[in-house]
């Protein structure tokens, strides 16, 4: 007899500042080859957040014409998350995150504080006292982070009740280039994390997501894909699987085989 | 009398304007449209306080609008 297998409906939402979403997907809008791929790879992968930015317009007086991006935005429909990328000081990110906050009628920001040009590193020794600035602002901040446990625990100390450590460099595709730090951090602190820059393949994606990682935010990755959208509804299965394995919780590994099929009564054993 | 013109500095770009000319005329010289946002020396202004927001020679003004981002 066949039994049927089990429906779970299980609410498995991500939370973050109490606001639930359904996707664990957070998608950058940019480098995509034209608006219509990124509007596609939106509509395919259904990302809970879409990454934005703000930059200087330069025009003459009477050339202005209609932002387009703006417009994409409003009709997806997507929550958006602003960044602050870019910028290499508190005083420039708390005043980009201020100046995000009236565009898009959002708290959310995704804090980006550059330490390093070449690697864009976060600023690790300014990131805690943009953010802290920023929350008693009122801001629901996303921190761009490294896997720094200590530097981590601090911005959860400061009021961060999420982070987003990267797994590499932005823009690299390398995946999760220190597996344990990030693992360890994983284990230490129960804020919600998402693994933010440098994930290349859905493989990547799956991995942290088995790992325990609340989410993953990418852009590049599929931006940069001969096939964005296909890539966009990879990643979006990819992180899917990843966080249904990490609820199944996974086998314990052993170092020797393990025979999958019954030893008892084995035909012929021991008759030669 | 008339006050003597300024010259501020918006997006790079360097503008004249008359003396005790706001952010408000500052913006409207640019001719952005909306949706953008203002600062003026690295401190942001919401959009209800331009027009009582006084320039100064020299002051630098970031007039952003949205873009794609990562």
């Amino acid at each position: 007899m066949h039994s049927t297998p089990t429906s779970h409906t299980t609410d498995d939402a991500l939370v973050l500042y109490g606001q639930r979403f359904a996707s664990r997907l957070l998608l950058g809008s940019s480098r995509y080859p034209s608006p219509d791929v990124l509007q596609a790879a939106v509509r395919l992968a259904q990302p809970a957040m879409l990454t934005a930015s703000l930059r200087r317009q330069n025009l003459q007086a009477g050339e202005a014409t209609p932002n387009h991006f703006w417009a994409m935005l409003n009709e997806l429909g997507v929550p958006v998350l602003p960044n602050t990328a870019g910028c290499h000081s508190v005083a420039e990110a708390i005043t980009t995150a201020h100046m995000a906050r009236e565009v898009f009628a959002t708290p959310w920001i995704k804090l980006e504080l550059i330490g390093d040009d070449y690697t864009l590193q976060p600023d690790t020794l300014n990131l805690v006292e943009a953010a802290s600035r920023l929350i008693k602002d009122g801001f629901q901040v996303l921190p761009y982070c490294t896997e720094d446990l200590v530097l981590c625990q601090r911005l959860v100390d400061v009021g961060c009740q999420a982070i987003m450590p990267w797994a590499a460099p932005i823009g690299t595709g390398k995946g999760p280039i220190n597996p344990y730090a990030l693992r360890t951090l994983r284990e230490r602190l129960e804020v919600p994390m998402l693994v933010d820059a440098g994930l290349g393949l859905p493989s990547h994606a799956c991995q942290v997501m088995e790992w325990g990682f609340d989410g993953v935010l990418l852009n590049t990755a599929v931006a940069l894909a001969l096939d964005p959208v296909r890539m966009a509804g990879a990643f979006a299965n990819a992180t899917q699987a990843g966080r249904a394995a990490f609820l199944a919780g996974a086998m314990p590994e052993h170092h020797s085989a393990q025979p999958s099929t019954p030893v008892l009564g084995t035909p012929f054993w021991h008759q030669t | 009398m008339t006050a003597a013109a300024l010259k501020v500095w918006v997006n790079n770009t360097p503008l004249e304007l008359p003396g005790q000319a706001t952010l408000a005329d500052a913006v409207a010289r640019f001719g952005i449209q909306p949706p953008f946002a203002a600062a003026v020396n690295l401190q942001f202004v919401p959009n209800t306080r331009y027009p009582q927001t006084p320039l100064s020679e020299g002051d630098r003004i970031d007039l952003i609008a949205p873009v794609t981002g990562g």
